[in-house]
């Protein structure tokens, strides 16, 4: 494994009065609007980024919220309705023994996200005061989160198997209730939120020292 | 200094993107890997003959896709009553109300945007690994299927099958099509092709003809 040059003292692209692209690591002098190689914005540092994380991540809670609440999924058989949220249909799937099932269910949909709604909103805290938590583990978090943010749509992907291959006419059918739309809306909004945080100010905080984001 | 007539890339320089440590530019050899020394992010990894073997693989992925996307997916019995779908009947499950949304998102996220992301890989790579200029708009194609890249679900799509398939298996029977093993095979190849890319290594190749 070979490092890029090592220095003992890690110098920033801002202090050395350049600024690379994000998307194809072009390097350009300070000043540099638009990268000529992709195309891509250059900015220093992504200011407003922080405003659209923050609002990113409160649409993508509210979501969560009726998503909890509406029904997952409608099974309809000869002699009932049944209507199950994600929590219910989790509990459900335990009291018949797929105890693993129900633990993938409830960790996807439940822990996942809502571990996803803090470690954002920790991250977009974090760079504004200082934190005891280091970089390197607030980077991870940061990759993690960015990682993981994906696969809490397998949810919404069962439902749409689930309700596309259990179609028995009258015997048993699976429909999917309204909570799916707003459970992938929720996805979809916290993906872009993790997608919009600038990780490059993460480190920033190290150079000043006092971890106090500037202005 | 607004809009310098052609501000002059600095080459000498790489500069990571996660957390703006700026280094030389020390380029590696194949199956070498720079790292940033601060948040360990790999920077670059170009490894021999990588062009050709993610030109095969994108082949093959477009023709799993495309076969995987029409052929029956999986199939449910249950006492007399039968039912087989395809991963677009799959995708487009939800088809009620404002359910729709969701219906076409579904199927954006399983099959059309690996496929549109293979595509424009292929158009980005062919001219390059066959050593001619690149392909008009090449930049342009490469950054759509970079920003692509987090939407392409089709891994996840297929954890999903097992789950669902377990929480069906004590309902009815089920069976596999030949789709669900195409399936399978397709999701190893989009992985191992993600990985294979070096996207420095071909921002570079994309960037020479004009700087040189």
């Amino acid at each position: 494994m070979e490092r890029a040059e090592q220095t003992r003292e890690v110098i920033s692209a801002r202090d050395l009065g350049v600024v690379a692209c994000t998307r194809c690591l072009q390097v350009w002098p300070q000043g540099v609007q638009t990268c000529a190689r992709c195309g891509h914005k250059l900015v220093q540092r992504d200011l407003k980024s922080l405003q659209r994380v923050w609002a990113l991540w409160i649409i993508g809670f509210m979501c969560y919220i009726p998503a909890n609440i509406y029904p997952m999924l409608r099974t309809r058989t000869l002699f009932y309705v049944q209507e199950d949220t994600i929590v219910g249909g989790a509990i459900e799937l335990m009291h018949h023994g797929s105890i693993g099932v129900a633990a993938i269910i409830l960790i996807a949909s439940v822990v996942i996200p809502l571990a996803k709604f803090m470690a954002i909103a920790f991250l977009a805290i974090s760079v504004t005061r200082p934190s005891t938590v280091s970089q390197n583990q607030r980077q991870l978090l940061y990759e993690v989160v960015e990682y993981i943010g994906r696969w809490s749509m397998i949810d919404i992907f069962v439902v749409a198997i689930l309700s596309s291959l259990v179609q028995l006419k009258v015997l048993v059918a699976i429909n999917p209730g309204l909570a799916s739309l707003f459970f992938a809306l929720s996805v979809i909004f916290t993906m872009l939120s993790a997608q919009a945080f600038d990780s490059r100010m993460i480190w920033d905080a190290q150079q000043q020292g006092k971890g106090q984001k500037q202005e | 200094m607004t809009a310098p007539a052609a501000p002059i890339p600095r080459n000498d320089l790489i500069v990571c993107p996660h957390c703006d440590a700026a280094y030389t530019l020390a380029r590696p050899g194949h199956g070498e890997r720079a790292v940033c020394h601060r948040c360990h992010t790999v920077l670059i990894m170009p490894r021999r003959k990588a062009g050709l073997q993610i030109i095969a693989l994108s082949v093959a992925i477009v023709i799993l896709i495309t076969a995987a996307a029409i052929f029956p997916f999986l199939s449910i019995a249950v006492a007399g009553a039968h039912n087989s779908v395809s991963i677009l009947d799959a995708a487009l499950a939800f088809s009620d109300g404002p359910l729709v949304v969701l219906s076409l998102a579904t199927a954006a996220l399983i099959i059309f945007v690996p496929l549109a992301r293979v595509l424009l890989s292929l158009y980005v790579l062919v001219p390059i690994v066959m050593d001619r200029p690149p392909a008009p708009q090449a930049a342009q194609a490469f950054r759509l299927a970079e920003a692509l890249r987090p939407w392409s679900m089709a891994e996840i799509f297929a954890i999903g099958c097992a789950v669902a398939l377990v929480k069906v298996s004590d309902l009815a029977d089920v069976s596999f099509g030949p789709a669900f093993w195409m399936f399978a095979i397709l999701v190893v190849l989009v992985v191992v092709q993600d990985n294979f890319l070096c996207r420095w290594s071909v921002w570079n190749a994309l960037s020479k003809p004009a700087k040189s």
